[in-house]
């Protein structure tokens, strides 16, 4: 901050060697200061950084004001007192940061590095590194400074880095010496080496570098290949040396660190407004009253200066009124308490504390608990609307699994027996010492085909084995560590090792193998390597018996065209299998292979070779080269591959979308992928009206596709609306005589289902714009407004290059009314930036917050925009957490999060801000009022000890405790009725016009505690005669009147009565009590007589009985109309949370054993449900499962990273994934093609991936299931209902292992359905037989949400819940 | 507010790679307590008809008895009250009031007839009261020092500055200071029995025993030992308005100086700007004759304190006392009101819980 600020840099020189030549350009050093005060400035930076918050410079003011006798109308000490401690507080916290900031600061400064100076190498600290220098560097040592490369210990001077800390990936990456001087080698040369560099100057570009070495009258580019950043890692690379470029805050990872803004939540916005109105409205009684009082002075003032003469500078009663406003602004300012910002600041910071310490959202895995990194963002976790989510590594573990195969039309894998136990886990030990231990596959049928030697089970695994990319390390025998760049690809060699055919090592030539015990060494001769267009990759080998053949994987749309023609069988038989496997969510790929004659090989080697060195459309011709030998192939089978989802993820959506947040994915994936992962965690499913793809290049192709979107889901709600006509008046009326949730139903019309009865719905999409020219179908060009009015499921899918032109200016509300109106939205190919801009213009398009969650640096930029970014601590590095407000390890977390934690941070804070106001306003302006009566002379009602102390002492900790703990309902029950969540989106709990009836309470309260005592003690006297009307019992009565009142009315909003609670409530008024008698005692008016003018006052007032009938009567007028009011609310009107904490209540008192029998029941239905999810049939979404870089091959057959194998490969991390900014480049180059893709096949009406969700609990398979039952048959209701307990079986897992588990379903569907039934009943009371019916349907419906209404479903919500509440709070 | 991402702490964060062996790395699992997992035991109350109703009327219940009972106790207590201002020509202060003046040595007296209708049990308490007399006022509320009231030295001769103006008189500082003080009630009222064989008895009054008991011994001292209380006083002078110095305000030397009681009560500054200040206790003196007699009484007023320039009144009460003081029929009359609302309020609502009510009695969230 007080760096002295040269002229900006155009350019950096840099001399080797020569630090006198670099010390006239004033480069920054390398030592990095990221604390900001040290011992001596700390105090006074201190303050002037607090007195820049607004609140502290008014109370300052204030202060200053008080010193001036004639304005003063309380004491100093009740401003600074207050005042004082907030500072303080601050004050202290700031210094911990900053003492820690130092501590690292210093530990990193302190860093011992090697220097080259004069010729030997020195150790140095790092802060006295310069530019200019050379280092040396050692392997797993951190990057000092920003250097080049010079030379390393790796031939061609390589050098390998990790950039987790840098960008957050850990995988290696490749940095290059130039090559003049990568043979310099050892320091003697270094010393003598004098290039000078010249480049950019400091800037924050990760990737880039532009520069020149100049030597020896050369010129040298240098590109960032050259670069170390500070912040990387060395590793496998034993040594090297770097010449300093860029140090301290001038490198790229300081350049990066940026000092962020810090997010604000809408109700710190709401609250700077509503102080601000607060000034206002003080500002307005200082008038009034100082109104009042020139008038009063003018007509009593003045005739009464015989007693009372003005102060001498007054000699007019205007004067008079001047200052009198600043006194009443003096006294008055109590409205806006300063300890309202440092209230609200521990508030948060206890909720932040609850999120660390929550055992829920803790992996066990990982070892790693949520993490609050903000402290300020808490409430908002409680009204997310919108949130944004990373596919891999946030939705997915990023693990892939060999699930199933199908080897010569047979298919394997398939687990044949739902009902019976769990299936085995098959051995392969005995079969194979290789095997990895941690492979799972359950079909025995496959390894006895292996054993027997199928022939084409053979040459499937023999493929697998040898076609790949991957590499592999022995550090024992027998102990095999496989390194593929992609997962898909470990999965597969991985499955190949376990059923015998062992990839052992490889060379550039050879590939060796052991194949059934026996070792086998191919020959390799050629790597037909993968790429996004070719979508299949093809090694081609020489076995030891001569025999050439090209192996072969692919995507299948890409290989079946491939196949030789006799396949056609096979063919179709392996495209069924295919398509199950794609319904299951599956990723499938295609194997086959080829016999090539010798000459084959040897005509097509040269071609090869031919366009290899063809200087011109190089890859062109290669890939006709390919082309041309990957013809006429033997289908050998398929495998399926299981994208593991995180634990959770499809119960998560679904919880998280029937609290109706909208769930959007933005990924980088492929399109295929995308959508698969859509299907396969619910987010998409068969059921959906229709999926659109938004596939153009276009602007024109885009806009002409989003605007078909719309009109198509107008055209289809109208149709659904017509049918449904008579159905949604039931649903309207049973929604809303529902749970009082009218307003938040009507609030969004994209989820709350057909127009029918959900009356009018206020438009929260912009319309788009008005120009659609005439489109074909009669139906007219949309009106906006009916774009609000969609019902039914829709899903978009937008592509990237798509994306980049729905987010032009001109477009963009057309894409978010579109996207709006959709339920689940995915994008796919998605740049960070893109991410980033989504996220924007949903912020400013919808005016909704928005929740961002990702694990990689990918997702950095679009976590950082998002109103709360949320980062996931997966593998991929720590920069997203670090960029994020909060972290934690699993996905499913989100919901607790969310619906626990925000919703009670949300529900507590709005609390804690509704009383914080009234309180101050009951407190406050009794002045006011008393103004009126004591000639508007700004004299205080009460003591000034009170005064202050009231806000501090009195009332803060009652207030404080309610803030922290107070909980509406369990947190298990916000989980199971996510609707519970909504009153945050709609922003209820607190908003003007709950503030307003906050202040008006407290101005009510007010007039109560001051007329009440005046209108009793006026003419009241003491049981020994003394009238009681004096100043000091007037005081004494009315603050203790006021403190009684405003803890009965904490008392009456605390719902949630901890230990805690108690003591602060009971104490804070024991509290007043004692504190005031000590102030009041003779003991301290004898020390300070001229500060204790109350002395006496106490006793003497506590001891009237007129003083506790007057405390009483204030009180009870006080509360009674809140109690009555509040009463009527809950009874006539009660929110849904009241009748979960209602029924809670009930529930505690009568704990009867109904639910277990019926609970048992939908188990057993969920089971014959199960059995039927093989008969559906699914649209294939084949995705090529091995996507990633291409280049490896040649990377392999070059043998350029082989001696990498021998050690470096221990830590050469698995991560598919490059660097972002890669993918951005290779998109940049590859931008003329797109992938083909599958879209044609799935766009118009995908059939559903479900069940075969790995080892969830079985009901989430049945959700599934249950979502193609016809809603006639009598039986649906047991098994719809059952997937809730899914959600509720993860808290209590008890529930699954019911020994009741087998039941027979007969009479369980009967007794379930009948309860259900009967709830049913009581609740439509009347309603016609199709309204019950439909009723019943929309249990499903609003359990799960996929069909359409989901917005709706608040009412059948609950009806559908009943019996599950039941079970579950049985199984408590 | 903007603070830096950075911290080299983060930089640091990766390095410590966990080995396999992490049998020794510590599991960073949260403690597993009620208070860290939000699961303390809490009473959860919910306002249900079961509750709030049986309050409205337990409230009612209460409040309604006890409000007959202050009723009745405000109703028993006598009370009579005359203005003596002299504002109506007919008034017989009326010329006292108008040929008022500060530096007259002549004071002039009058006198007021008046009946009693009821005889007077008990003690009897007589009051003085004021109105349109702003004693509330912040400027005069802070016109005092304490200090020098409770006899410290070093204040009587060094008056605090919240007494200006009135801190100084021709350099002498002044004690007592301030503008209370310097405006003490003055007139002096005299209570005679017109005793219907024509005498006219003098009734005693008792001017003790009218100030709160911590002023008395507390708050108010003479400076020294208050023997000699001339000598103490000494360098001091008298408040502007007063005709005679603090040291001569009683003859009683437990009643005289800072501690005399109408002076502790004056400077027990008012709520409101009309108030009343005990004066004299009429003592009972024995069980059998009432304290005062029904008949016809004179007051007599030796009129000093003028009030007609900021239009005051001035009042004399007198009144008995029960055990809840005096007379006071607001708190009888708010706590009946407040009952029967109360109970109509429970009326009210159970009406409209029958009603329209939201009865659900089971564990079932049925709508």
């Amino acid at each position: 901050m007080f760096r002295k600020r040269f002229p900006p840099e155009e350019e950096r020189r840099v001399r080797a060697n020569d630090r006198e030549y670099n010390e006239k350009f004033q480069y920054a050093s390398n030592c990095i200061m990221t604390s900001k005060y040290n011992v001596i400035t700390f105090l006074p930076v201190n303050l002037f950084e607090q007195f820049q918050e607004v609140a502290n410079t008014y109370f300052l003011f204030l202060l200053i004001l008080q010193l001036i006798p004639q304005i003063s109308s309380l004491s100093w000490f009740t401003t600074i007192v207050p005042l004082a401690l907030v500072l303080i507080i601050t004050a202290v916290k700031d210094a911990t940061d900053d003492y820690f900031r130092h501590k690292s600061d210093n530990q990193v400064n302190n860093r011992q590095s090697q220097v080259l100076i004069r010729g030997s190498l020195q150790h140095e600290k790092w802060m006295n590194v310069r530019v200019g220098d050379i280092i040396k560097l050692e392997n797993n040592q951190f990057v000092a400074a920003d250097l080049l490369l010079l030379s390393s210990t790796e031939p061609h001077g390589l050098c390998y880095i990790e950039t987790a800390e840098l960008d957050g990936e850990t995988n290696m990456k490749v940095r290059q010496s130039v090559s003049v001087t990568s043979e310099l080698g050892d320091p003697n040369n270094l010393f003598s080496f004098d290039g000078e560099v010249v480049c950019e100057p400091p800037n924050n570009k990760l990737d880039r570098f532009c520069g020149t070495l100049y030597w020896r009258d050369k010129k040298y580019t240098l590109t960032n290949q050259n670069m170390l950043l500070r912040g990387c890692v060395l590793r496998n690379t034993e040594a090297c040396y770097g010449l300093v470029i860029f140090a301290g805050p001038d490198t790229k990872l300081m350049q990066n660190s940026g000092r962020t803004k810090f997010k604000r939540t809408s109700i710190d916005r709401l609250m700077n407004t509503l102080v601000l109105w607060i000034f206002g409205f003080l500002v307005c009684m200082g008038v009034i009253l100082a109104v009042g009082d020139a008038v009063w002075e003018r007509e009593v003032g003045s005739l009464f200066q015989s007693y009372l003469p003005w102060d001498p500078p007054v000699n007019n009663f205007l004067f008079n009124a001047f200052l009198s406003f600043w006194s009443y602004v003096i006294i008055l300012n109590t409205v806006v308490p300063i300890s309202l910002y440092v209230s609200v600041e521990v508030i948060r910071l206890g909720h932040s504390y609850f999120i660390n310490w929550d055992q829920q959202m803790f992996c066990s895995q990982c070892n790693t608990a949520a993490e609050a990194r903000t402290t300020t963002l808490n409430e908002e976790l409680g009204q997310v609307e919108y949130i944004f989510s990373d596919k891999t590594g946030t939705l997915t573990q990023n693990i892939m699994s060999f699930n199933k195969c199908s080897i010569n039309g047979q298919t394997y894998g398939e687990v044949t027996d739902p009902l019976g136990p769990q299936a085995k886990r098959l051995d392969f030990t005995p079969f194979n010492p290789l095997a990895d231990l941690d492979f799972c596959f359950y079909d025995d049928t496959l390894l006895e085909s292996v054993k027997v030697g199928d022939s084409h089970t053979h040459k499937f695994f023999r493929l697998l084995s040898l076609c790949h990319t991957v590499m592999s390390e022995e550090k024992s025998e027998g102990e095999l560590v496989y390194k593929a760049q992609s997962p898909d690809e470990g999965a597969l060699v991985t499955a190949a090792r376990n059923f015998g055919f062992v990839f052992r090592s490889r060379t550039p030539g050879t590939i060796t193998t052991t194949e059934m015990g026996r070792p086998v060494t191919y020959t390799l001769l050629a790597i037909l390597d993968f790429n996004n267009i070719r979508k299949r990759m093809s090694v081609i080998v020489r076995s030891p018996e001569g025999r050439i053949r090209l192996y072969c994987k692919g995507a299948d749309t890409v290989l079946l065209e491939r196949l030789h023609p006799c396949n056609q069988e096979l063919m179709n038989i392996t495209s069924d299998h295919l398509n199950e496997y794609a319904a299951d969510g599956l990723r499938t790929l295609a194997l086959a292979y080829r016999d090539l004659s010798e000459d084959e090989w040897e005509a097509w080697s040269e071609s090869h070779r031919c366009a290899d060195k063809a200087s011109d459309c190089r890859e062109d011709r290669v890939a006709a080269a390919y082309e041309q030998i990957e013809q006429d192939m033997m289908l050998l089978g398929a495998t399926a591959i299981e994208d593991k989802l995180q634990e959770g993820v499809p119960e998560t959506i679904a919880v998280l979308s029937l609290a109706n947040i909208k769930i959007w994915v933005l990924t980088g994936d492929k399109q295929e992928t995308a959508v698969n992962i859509g299907y396969s965690c619910k987010m998409l499913t068969d059921d959906m009206t229709e999926v659109f793809i938004i596939n153009g290049h276009t602007v024109q192709s885009v806009r002409q596709e989003l605007r078909r979107a719309r009109e198509r889901m107008i055209e289809l709600s109208r149709t659904r609306d017509g049918g449904k006509e008579s159905g949604m008046e039931g649903w309207g009326e049973a929604y809303f005589s529902g749970n009082g949730l009218r307003g938040g139903q009507e609030g969004d019309g994209t989820e709350s289902g057909g127009g029918g009865g959900g009356g009018g719905k206020p438009p929260q999409c912009p319309p788009p714009p008005p120009p659609p020219p005439p489109p074909p179908p009669p139906p007219p060009s949309p009106p906006s407004n009916l774009m609000d009015n969609v019902s039914g499921e829709f899903a978009l899918i937008v592509n990237g290059h798509s994306l980049a032109h729905a987010l032009e200016a001109d477009m963009e509300t057309e894409f978010v009314s579109t996207a709006c109106a959709c339920k689940a939205v995915i994008c796919c190919r998605v740049t960070p930036l893109q991410k980033a801009q989504v996220v924007e213009l949903i912020k400013t398009h919808k005016k909704a917050v928005t929740l961002a969650i990702g694990d990689g640096a990918n997702d950095v930029s679009m976590i950082k925009s998002a109103h709360i970014g949320v980062g996931i601590s997966g593998q991929e590095g720590i920069q997203a957490v670090l960029s994020s407000d909060y972290s934690f390890s699993q996905f499913r977390f989100l919901q607790r999060l969310l619906l626990v934690h925000g919703r009670w941070s949300y529900l507590r804070m709005c609390r804690f801000l509704c009383y914080f106001f009234y309180k101050n306003f009951a407190f406050t302006m009794v002045h006011f009022w008393f103004g009126f009566f004591c000639g508007f002379s700004a004299q205080t009602v009460y003591d000034q000890y009170f005064i202050t102390l009231y806000n501090i002492v009195y009332t803060s900790l009652p207030v404080l405790a309610m803030g922290i703990f107070d909980q509406d309902v369990p947190d298990h029950r916000s989980l199971e009725y996510p609707k519970l969540y909504e009153p945050g989106q709609l922003n209820l709990l607190f908003n003007k016009k709950e503030f307003f009836i906050c202040i008006t309470q407290g101005i009510y309260t007010s007039v109560v505690l001051f007329f009440v005592p005046y209108a009793v003690l006026s003419d009241a006297t003491q049981s020994n005669g003394v009238p009681l009307a004096d100043y000091q019992t007037f005081a004494v009565t009315t603050a203790t009147a006021l403190v009684i009142v405003v803890s009965v009315q904490i008392a009456l909003d605390t719902g949630f009565w901890t230990v805690i609670n108690h003591v602060f409530v009971w104490g804070s008024v024991g509290c007043y009590f004692s504190i005031m008698l000590a102030l009041h005692s003779q003991s301290l008016f004898r020390i300070f007589p001229n500060q204790f003018h109350f002395v006496g006052s106490a006793q003497s007032t506590l001891l009237q009985p007129v003083v506790w009938l007057t405390i009483a009567l204030a009180t009870a007028i006080c509360i009674v109309p809140v109690l009555a009011f509040r009463f009527l609310k809950l009874d006539l009107k009660p929110q849904l949370s009241d009748t979960v904490r209602y029924t809670q209540l009930v529930r505690q008192k009568k704990r009867k054993p109904a639910g277990r029998s019926v609970g048992s029941a939908w188990r057993g239905v969920g089971m014959v449900a199960e059995g039927r999810l093989g008969a559906r049939g699914g649209s294939r979404r084949s995705g090529y499962a091995f996507a990633h870089q291409e280049g490896f091959g040649e990377l392999i057959t070059s043998g350029k990273n082989m001696r990498l194998s021998s050690q470096a490969l221990a830590n050469f991390a698995s991560r598919h994934s490059s660097s972002w900014i890669d993918t951005l480049r290779r998109k940049k180059h590859n931008h003329t093609h797109t992938p083909p893709s599958a879209s044609g096949e799935c766009s118009p009406a995908p059939s559903c991936v479900s069940g075969s969700l790995p080892p969830l609990s079985n009901s989430s398979s049945v959700l599934g299931g249950s979502q193609e039952t016809p809603i006639e048959e009598e039986t649906v209701p047991a098994c719809d209902v059952q997937p809730v307990p899914a959600v509720s079986t993860k808290t209590h897992p008890a529930a699954a292992a019911g020994p009741e588990s087998a039941a027979p379903p007969g009479p369980a569907q009967a007794s379930s359905s009948s309860v259900l039934g009967s709830s049913a009943v009581r609740c439509h009371g009347g309603d016609s037989p199709g309204g019950w019916t439909l009723s019943l349907g929309s249990v499903q419906e609003a359990l799960f949400g996929w069909k359409g209404f989901a917005g709706r479903s608040g009412a059948s919500n609950s009806q559908g819940l009943p019996p599950v509440a039941k079970e579950t709070s049985h199984i408590e | 507010m903007m603070a830096s991402s950075y911290s080299a702490k983060d930089e640091d964060g990766h390095i410590t790679v966990t080995g396999p062996g992490g049998a020794a790395l510590r599991s960073k699992k949260p403690e597993n307590t009620a208070f860290k997992q939000q699961r303390l035991p809490a009473w959860q109350p919910i306002l249900t008809a079961g509750t709030v109703l049986p309050a409205f009327f337990i409230i009612g219940l209460i409040f309604i008895p006890i409000g007959i009972g202050l009723f009745v106790t405000s109703n028993n207590i006598r009370e009579f009250e005359i203005d003596y201002t002299g504002v109506d020509e007919s008034s017989p202060c009326f010329n006292c009031s108008q040929n008022f003046s500060w530096n007259s040595t002549q004071p002039c007296t009058c006198s007021i007839p008046f009946s009693l209708e009821q005889s007077y049990e008990n003690n009897v308490f007589m009051y003085y009261g004021l109105s349109n007399f702003y004693q509330n006022h912040r400027r005069y509320v802070k016109s005092r020092d304490d200090s020098q009231l409770n006899g410290h030295l070093g204040s009587l001769k060094q008056p605090s500055k919240e007494c200006e103006p009135y801190a100084k008189h021709e350099n002498k500082p002044i004690a007592p200071c301030g503008a209370i003080a310097n405006s003490m009630f003055n007139d002096t009222l005299e209570l005679f029995y017109n005793d219907p064989n024509g005498t006219k008895v003098l009734i005693p009054l008792r001017a003790t025993g009218i100030a709160w008991w911590t002023d008395k011994h507390v708050k108010f001292g003479n400076p020294g030992d208050g023997l000699n209380l001339t000598a103490e006083f000494q360098g001091t002078t008298k408040p502007v308005n007063w005709r005679k110095p603090v040291y001569e305000l009683d003859s009683d030397p437990l009643n005289n100086g800072f501690i005399n009681e109408d002076f502790i009560v004056w400077m027990r500054t008012a709520a409101l700007p009309t108030f009343r200040k005990l004066y004299r206790i009429i003592s009972r003196k024995d069980n059998m004759v009432p304290t005062l007699l029904r008949g016809n009484y004179t007051l007599e007023v030796v009129y000093n304190y003028p009030v007609r320039s900021f239009e005051g009144r001035k009042r004399m009460i007198l009144s008995t006392i029960s055990w809840m003081g005096g007379k006071n029929p607001f708190l009888g009359i708010a706590y009946i009101t407040v009952g029967s609302v109360c109970f109509f309020l429970g009326v009210v609502l159970l009406i409209i819980h029958h009603k329209y009510g939201n009865r659900n009695n089971s564990a079932d969230i049925s709508n």
